[in-house]
């Protein structure tokens, strides 16, 4: 053996000595290549986070400015023949009182307007049209304070809140503003006095729909949406997983299931205007469900979403491994023993992953609440998934075309409450993941 | 166990939601149509909602065009039916025609008003001083030239008259699904078209209209499918253009675009509702007669609708840039609701 292997030896020590790496600029460029295959994914990592970054800085810069809102105070005398004639205080009399007088009475007073009619309407024209509400609000949560004068806070109208933010240029000519000299001076008069100044917003978020800016909310559309949701969570979630559980578990694989295969996951990439056309001719005509509710949007919905989650629950019960239903079945378990005390546990996380990741492409869908009725003005909360509601991305596509300024800042403020769901659902989805996922 | 939990809770779910439907009564006015008639309806609802605080509910209105609110609206009778289509023009007899199919044999027309229609440029550019008869030798595909209709030579504002701005031609237009184009058309490129000896010389009537109503598709005119707010952003994108708009958002966004006056008139409030400037159209809305005993406000709601206070000089509904009708009108129409006037 040594005897053979030393000839060779030597014959090889005899030649040059050779490198290990062989032609060294080919396998510079190769390198070379590499690097720039890298870099390439950097670019265009770095391009998706430029517009992403593009995206927020602008909606954040755009919609900050809608978390504060224009507010008065005025004192008001909540005078008691006014509110209660008679002294009768009750719910019918408060609710029906004429506040828009009380307010306006007192703010004459402030600003020292006398009875000319052109000068009263351009006063007026800077308080809100919905400060009557907030004034029966407050009157109403307290009727002990009927017959004082107090000072209260109310919204301002949208056009005296673009003057305060600074997005109507005041030194433009008269006739290119919203707001006249005069009533600019009045608005100065009130900031000089400390009685006009921007505070929180809270109507964004609670309000309903409405044709004044100062007085619209998102609070119909997120409650709209959430019902959905729920919709969406209890009919695609156990539907899905009932399928996919047979699928996967007891169908036999023949040209049927193949069959039905296909076309799940074709209708996993149907357009969703699809959706609500099948939602309009199933839900509404034949079902006769009411317009405009929730919960027809909620099952349109869920029809979009239960490809995505058989889909899921097909994977991740695929990822069970076989071992643990051969163990379960060899202790004597039932078929059925075994999906739902093993194979189904296990797969849960990926399961809810999936639900929720197509329950968060669900959320801000439009098209399809389009054709149900949902693309509404909708004032009144809805008590139950029956009554008329809207959704979140509903309320950004309308604030987006109405014309008044103010519902540009609403506009990009509405996005970011829109994307701020989206964040907390795929956060949830990222932690079960993390939380609860097992690897074999 | 958790399958079986499962499947009981769907067919639960199943069932009342399939059981909920038909047994649910509408108490709240359903409404849909017109985009441009959307702000009028929704402040509308909104103060109704208001002012019948606790006896009715504040209305539904959608959004979606008219000739969509208007298939909706003849879809049938019944609570499951919208109860008002809002529309931006007047019923086409073929949809009267479908209506009738389909149950919905009365019909009320409520006119609420005039929409104008203004051209406006960014302020930072010249003033324009239109004519129909510009903008249409602007817009048009083919024009008169010497005699006979050729391809669009004009480039700049400058060639058509020399009053006019020197400024590239570059006008945005509403697209033809919008019921605005229709308004642009008829008021403004027959109009503006008619006067022309070559136009006249064209013997046929429908002919005549297409070849005022064709337009040039070299870019310089530009349809915007979108609302409003996209044209206003090309506006400030591109500050020698002009473009098309309705009254009512021009005057929220007075200071980023000045209006044209067309023919010498400077639209107004008063200027639209007087006639004076021409290119405006009437805003409608349908109601089902049907439905006025069955649906609780629906005659309320039609009359809040036609009150001063929401149509008048000084209404909510003028607030937002809807014209009003002359009083005069506004009786009559308020006359032909109450006495049930039907469209036929």
């Amino acid at each position: 053996m040594t005897d053979s292997a030393l000839p060779m030896t030597a014959a090889m020590a005899n030649r040059a000595p050779r490198k290990l790496v062989l032609n060294e600029k080919r396998v510079r460029s190769r390198y070379a290549a590499e690097r720039r295959f890298r870099a390439y994914g950097i670019a265009a990592i770095a391009f998706g986070l430029f517009f992403l970054a593009w995206l927020f800085v602008t909606l954040v810069v755009q919609g900050y400015g809608a978390l504060q809102q224009s507010k008065m105070r005025l004192d008001v005398n909540l005078d008691a023949a006014t509110l209660a004639p008679g002294g009768k205080v009750d719910d019918t009399t408060l609710r029906a009182a004429d506040y828009t007088a009380l307010l306006r009475t007192a703010l004459r007073d402030t600003l020292g307007v006398g009875s000319d009619r052109a000068q009263r309407r351009e006063a007026y024209a800077l308080l809100s049209n919905g400060a009557d509400n907030e004034l029966r609000r407050i009157v109403m949560a307290d009727p002990t304070l009927i017959g004082k004068t107090v000072p209260v806070w109310v919204s301002a109208s949208a056009d005296v809140d673009t003057l305060i933010k600074g997005q109507i240029a005041r030194d433009l000519p008269e006739n290119q503003r919203r707001l006249k000299d005069r009533q600019i001076a009045w608005v100065d008069k009130l900031v000089a006095d400390n009685r006009l100044k921007k505070r929180f917003n809270g109507a964004l978020f609670v309000n309903g729909a409405s044709s004044d800016p100062e007085q619209a909310g998102m609070g119909v559309a997120i409650i709209g949406s959430m019902y959905m949701m729920l919709v969406v969570l209890l009919t695609a979630l156990p539907v899905g997983v009932a399928a996919a559980v047979y699928l996967e578990e007891f169908a036999a694989r023949n040209r049927w299931t193949d069959l039905i295969e296909v076309n799940i996951n074709n209708l996993a990439a149907v357009p969703s205007i699809v959706f609500g056309l099948l939602g309009l001719a199933i839900f509404l005509n034949f079902f006769g469900m009411p317009r405009s509710a929730p919960v027809v949007g909620g099952l349109v919905l869920s029809l979009m979403t239960l490809p995505v989650v058989i889909i899921a629950t097909r994977a991740s019960i695929k990822a069970v491994p076989p071992s643990i239903r051969e163990a379960a079945l060899g202790v004597g378990a039932s078929k059925m023993q075994v999906i739902t005390h093993h194979v189904l546990p296990l797969a849960l996380p990926g399961i809810l992953t999936g639900t929720i990741i197509g329950m968060a492409r669900a959320l801000g869908e439009t098209a399809p609440l389009l054709l149900i009725g949902m693309v509404a003005f909708v004032v009144a909360y809805p008590a139950t998934p029956f009554d008329p509601a809207t959704a979140l991305p509903v309320q950004i596509y309308m604030w987006a075309g109405a014309p008044e300024r103010s519902f540009v800042e609403r506009t990009s403020a509405a996005i970011l409450i829109l994307l701020a769901f989206l964040i907390v659902m795929n956060a949830a989805a990222v932690l079960l993941r993390r939380r609860f996922e097992r690897r074999w | 166990m958790l399958v079986r939990t499962l499947t009981a809770g769907t067919f639960t779910a199943a069932l009342a939601v399939l059981s909920f439907g038909p047994a649910q009564a509408r108490d709240q006015i359903q409404i849909a149509g017109s985009s441009t008639v959307l702000p009028f309806a929704n402040i509308a609802a909104e103060q109704f909602g208001k002012a019948f605080a606790g006896k009715f509910k504040t209305p539904i209105v959608e959004s979606g065009g008219s000739s969509a609110g208007l298939k909706n609206f003849c879809g049938g009778v019944g609570e499951k039916t919208i109860d008002i289509a809002n529309s931006s023009r007047k019923i086409k007899p073929s949809e009267i025609e479908e209506c009738k199919k389909n149950g919905v044999a009365e019909i009320q027309e409520i006119k609420i008003g005039y929409d104008g229609i203004v051209f406006a440029s960014s302020v930072k550019t010249g003033h324009f001083a239109l004519e129909p008869k510009h903008v249409y030798l602007a817009v048009a595909a083919q024009v008169p030239v010497k005699g006979a209709l050729a391809a669009n030579p004009y480039k700049n504002w400058k060639e058509i008259d020399p009053k006019l701005p020197d400024q590239p031609i570059q006008i945005f237009i509403p697209g033809e699904k919008h019921g605005t184009r229709e308004v642009f058309e008829e008021k403004v490129l027959e109009a503006g078209c008619h006067d022309f000896p070559e136009i006249k010389a064209i013997a046929d009537a429908k002919a005549r209209a297409n070849a005022c109503k064709a337009v040039r598709k070299d870019g310089l005119s530009v349809d915007i499918d979108g609302d409003y707010t996209e044209t206003l952003a090309r506006i400030q994108r591109t500050p020698t253009a002009v473009g098309v708009f309705g009254l009512s958002f021009y005057e929220q966004n007075k200071d980023k675009i000045q209006v044209a006056t067309v023919s010498g008139i400077v639209p107004t409030v008063e200027s639209i509702a007087d006639g004076k400037y021409p290119v405006s159209r009437p805003l409608y809305f349908y109601v089902k007669k049907a439905h006025l005993s069955v649906i609780p406000g629906l005659k309320e709601y039609v009359e809040f609708f036609l009150s001063d206070k929401v149509v008048g000089d000084e209404g909510m509904a003028t607030d937002k840039g809807l014209i009003p009708m002359p009083a005069t009108e506004r009786t009559s129409v308020r006359a032909a609701f109450s006495k049930g006037a039907l469209v036929n």
